[in-house]
This record gives structure tokens, sequence and C-alpha cells, in this order.
């Protein structure tokens, strides 16, 4: 089974990087931007599998590339492995703090609390003018493990980056999806009751779930960041973890490739929308995201992988 | 003389103006199985519901083998040994027979299941099929629980509660839901199971020749007090008991 995993995750990164030599530049960074969104999103399908939906993943989003920028900018690391594991452990210690205290609140109130605390890191950067204010802060091009590479090369290399990390995280979550844990984190969004009366701590699953979500919330805004070069308090504003909540719906919680697929789709749409309809492309973006709803209320997901029963 | 594994002293616990537990004590013997009657609203559901966690009785001690869980949390309790089934049957509607049996075997067997190993691996499909097997419900295994009937789920809801290491099991009215001819099989094969296992029982229960054929001892409610407690025959004798809770049905 592992075999399996194992053979698609290769097969994936060589799909991914064959979009380093196929796709023109303007593709390439949107693929790449796709990418690092379906990393924050694939943190939501994680708590959506225990039936909890984040509105505020932006908190984490923002809290990374912040983290990347400051630490690039006040230390001078420009090492992008350096910066995302940074990043990462920020968001990691941040999570650990939210997490059991989120965990203990269930549907629309966790998704409020949780939006709450992004809005609240919004408001607060957008007042800090010595972090910019809402003009943000900028972060120059990353180094890789000292090459220094510019132009093209640079975007090839944030873009393979960017797979690689898809690929390698993508791998894990779908390990964990399928582990003792992940299988609780199912019981749990279907019989919270249950899972309590077998001996299982829901609020410790859902803290799991919270502070996985909240690395790859920070991965993912690091990588935004660094392909911007610029980072500003928008990163946390609702509107932004909307998106992320809209790739998980329209991903589902079935599949992990059909989140990235997802964010992928999305950026597409938004980018031609805005193109096309520069006036109403949010409306195009709606009625996009309704007809996956009507036709494919698991998501995407549910087209490649269905729960046992469903094919009967 | 046999242990008191479960010792209720001077249980009481009241919602508002209503008493739904009073003066309750109760002390159940290792192996020992004890059937709950009752009318609706009489206690028994509160009285499981105290054991197990759900709720706090408001004063009183319930001692599990000579320790105090008063107030102690469900999933502490569970942890402890004392497991519980519910009236209406507890699973995961998402996920299959199998499924069911391997998150109970799974959280039964470790308090920190593993992020890394399989849930569907064989070592773990096998455990979940050995009492899927002894439960006679493995031929359903690979069907999603609505598809199945009450007393499938009845038996897979008591299956997931008894995966583990159970000392107590107190089941909520086991044969509600089920069709007639399937509630004496499913007694049969429950009570032989918890048997075998050495497992004290206390289950709820409105149909007499139920409680008469499988309790050693039965314990009689009526609006929150236990007005008897003693062998059928005798319990369902009592005039008290044919007057409040059997309406002269014994």
């Amino acid at each position: 089974m592992r075999t399996n995993l194992m053979l698609s995750a290769v097969g994936a990164f060589v799909l991914l990087a064959a979009g380093a030599v196929l796709l023109p530049d303007w593709a390439m960074f949107l693929c790449a931007m796709a990418l690092a969104k379906g990393l924050v999103s694939l943190g939501i399908v994680g708590m959506m599998r225990g039936g909890l939906v984040s509105f505020g993943q932006g908190l984490y989003y923002c809290l990374g590339a912040y983290t990347a920028t400051l630490v690039a900018g006040q230390l001078g690391v420009s090492d992008i492995f350096l910066l995302t594991l940074l990043s990462a452990g920020v968001c990691l210690v941040v999570g650990a703090l939210f997490g059991p205290l989120l965990a203990g609140y269930r549907g629309i109130f966790f998704a409020m609390l949780s939006l709450a605390l992004s809005m609240v890191l919004y408001g607060t950067l957008a007042k800090l003018t010595v972090l910019g204010g809402t003009d943000g802060l900028n972060i120059g091009a990353p180094t890789f493990f000292g090459w220094d590479p510019e132009g093209r090369a640079l975007q090839t290399a944030l873009y393979l980056y960017v797979a690689v990390l898809v690929v390698v995280a993508g791998t894990l979550m779908r390990i964990y999806f399928d582990s003792e844990q992940g299988l609780i984190t199912l019981a749990t969004r279907d019989n919270e009751l249950r899972v309590e009366y077998l001996g299982a701590s829901v609020r410790t699953v859902m803290s799991y779930n919270y502070v996985f979500g909240a690395v790859l919330g920070g991965i993912g805004g690091t990588i935004a960041a660094l392909a911007l070069g610029h980072v500003d308090p928008e990163f946390a504003f609702w509107t932004t973890s909307g998106e992320f909540v809209f790739v998980a719906i329209l991903a589902g919680y079935l599949s992990v490739p059909a989140v990235f697929v997802a964010a992928i789709i999305l950026e597409m749409v938004r980018s031609f929308s805005n193109l096309y309809f520069p006036n109403t492309w949010q409306l195009a973006l709606g009625i996009f995201l309704l007809i996956v709803i009507v036709v494919l209320p698991n998501g995407l997901g549910s087209l490649v992988r269905r729960r046992k029963g469903d094919a009967t | 003389m046999t242990q008191a594994v479960l010792d209720v002293r001077d249980v009481q616990k009241s919602f508002g103006a209503v008493t739904a537990a009073k003066d309750i004590n109760v002390s159940v013997p290792e192996g020992a199985v004890y059937s709950l009657i009752g009318t609706n609203g009489a206690g028994k559901t509160t009285f499981v519901n105290m054991v197990t966690g759900y709720i706090k009785p408001d004063s009183g001690v319930i001692n599990f083998a000579g320790r105090n869980i008063t107030g102690m949390g469900p999933r502490q309790i569970t942890r402890l040994g004392i497991h519980r089934s519910f009236q209406i049957a507890q699973l995961c509607n998402e996920l299959t027979v199998e499924e069911n049996m391997v998150v109970a075997a799974t959280i039964h067997k470790s308090a920190r299941p593993s992020f890394w190993r399989n849930a569907h691996g064989a070592e773990a499909r096998e455990r979940a099929l050995a009492t899927l097997e002894r439960f006679r419900i493995a031929e359903h295994r690979n069907r999603l629980i609505p598809e199945l009937s009450g007393g499938v789920k009845k038996l897979l809801d008591i299956a997931m509660a008894i995966a583990g290491q159970t000392k107590v099991m107190l089941l909520d009215e086991p044969t509600s839901g089920v069709a007639a001819d399937e509630k004496f099989p499913i007694m049969d094969l429950v009570i032989e199971a918890l048997r075998a296992e050495g497992v004290t029982v206390i289950f709820v229960e409105h149909d007499m020749d139920i409680v008469t054929r499988y309790s050693d001892r039965v314990l009689a409610f009526y609006d929150g007090r236990i007005i008897a407690d003693d062998a059928p025959e005798e319990v369902l004798s009592d005039p008290d008991v044919q007057r409040y809770v059997t309406g002269g049905a014994a």
C-alpha cells in the first residue's frame, strides 16, 4: 500500500516538474502561488475530516509570510530552506498555543473564533508602522543552499521547491489520513459521543489537526511571500482565509491531490475571469463553486476516491 | 462473598425541580448480571449516565473497583474499564462496519493511536474481524451503517464497546428498536460473550421476559428511587413494582 503511495508521489513530482519545462513564466508563477495556497487548504481539509472548518487560516499564512520576511530582512537569512523551517516552527508554536483552546469549540463557533484570531493579526499588522502598516514589507529573492539564481532560473527553482514541498506534505498527510489517528478523526466527524465513550479525546484529535493546519499554513505563506517578493496584512484578511476554505470545499476531504487541482483551478478561473470580466469575476467564481457543490457535494476528490459502499 | 466491583452510595441528581435520582444505593458484585427496570423517566438512564460520567451526581459517591470515580469524565471512566452501549446505537455512519470496529479496537488498544501505522493494515483488520465474527456480524463488514438492520446495529454498538478490557458493561435498552424475533438471539449472544469474559453487566430493559431470563438481580426504579432490589422473581412479584413499574405484567 505504501509502495503505491510512494510511486504516486514520484509520479506527481514528475508531472509537476514537467511544468518547469513546459509552462511559460506567467503560468509557472500562477501554479507556484496556487500550490502554496493549496498547502494552506490541505490543512483545512485535515480539519474538515474531523468535522471542523477554520475560517482563519489566513492567520498562519500571514504569520509564516511575515516570519520569513522579518528573518530575511532583520537577520539577513536568505536560504529558502531555513526560512521555511523557521516559519513552520513559529506557526507550530502558535498553533500549539491556540489549538487546544479552539479545539473545545464546534461548528460556527470554531469557524468564527479562528476567523477572529486572523482578523486580530490583520488589525495589529495594519496599525504597526514598524512592520510597514497596510503597505507591508518587501522580501528579497531567496537563495538555495548558497545558489543565488535570477530570472527564469529563480522562478523555476522556486516552482520546483514548491513542487517538492507539495509532494512531501501531500504524502505525509495521506499517510496521516490513512493512519489510526486519521481514522479516528473521520470517526470524530461522524460521532463524537462514540469516540469519547471509546476512550479517545476528541479535543486532542482536533488539536493535532489544527496544529498540522497551522504548520502547512505557515509554509504556504512563506512560499507566497517569496514568490511575490512582498507581504502585507491582506494575507490575514478574511477574504484570503475565505479563498482557502473555497479551495477546501471545492476539493472535498477525500483526496489529497484534489486539493492542489482545486487550488490551480481556482487560480485559473480567477485569472481568466479577471481578464475577461474584470468587474464581475467574483460572480463567475461564485457560479463555478455553486455548480461544483450541486454536482459534486463531496468535492472534486469524490471523482477519483469514493468511500466504501458509495460505489455500490 | 464476591467483592463489589461497582458501589454507588447515596447518589442524588436533580434537573431543576425534577429529582432524577434520590438516595441511590447499589452494590454490584463482580461477574453479576443486573437489570434496571422502570417506566420512562424513572431514573434508569440517569443512573447509567452518572456511572459512565455523562452527568455528574449532585451528591454521593460512585466507587469502581475500590476507586472513587465520582465526577470523572466518560473518557477517563472508559479507560478504567466501564463501557457502555446506547439506547440508539452510536455508530459512525460514514464508515463501514469493519472500520467502526477498527476505530474501537485501535482506541482500546492504545491511549496514543499512531500517526504512521495504517489503520487498514492486516493486523488491525484481523483484530476487528475476530470481534465481528464473535458477534456473528462479520458478513456485514463492508457495509455502511445506514444499510444495517436494527439488530446488527445494536450488536456492533456492543461489540465496539467491549473491544477493550471491559470490566463493567452498561447496556441501555439493548433490544429497543430490534425486531421481536431477534431479541432473544441478540441477548443470548451478548450475555454469553460478556459472561465468558467475566464482565459485570448492568442492562436497562422494558421487556420482562428478557429481564427474567438473563438477570441475576433486578433493580426497580420509580420516581428517581430504587423501590426494589432483589432476584427477578421477587422483584417482579413485589406489589409496589407491579403497581408502579410492570402494571401487573409479571
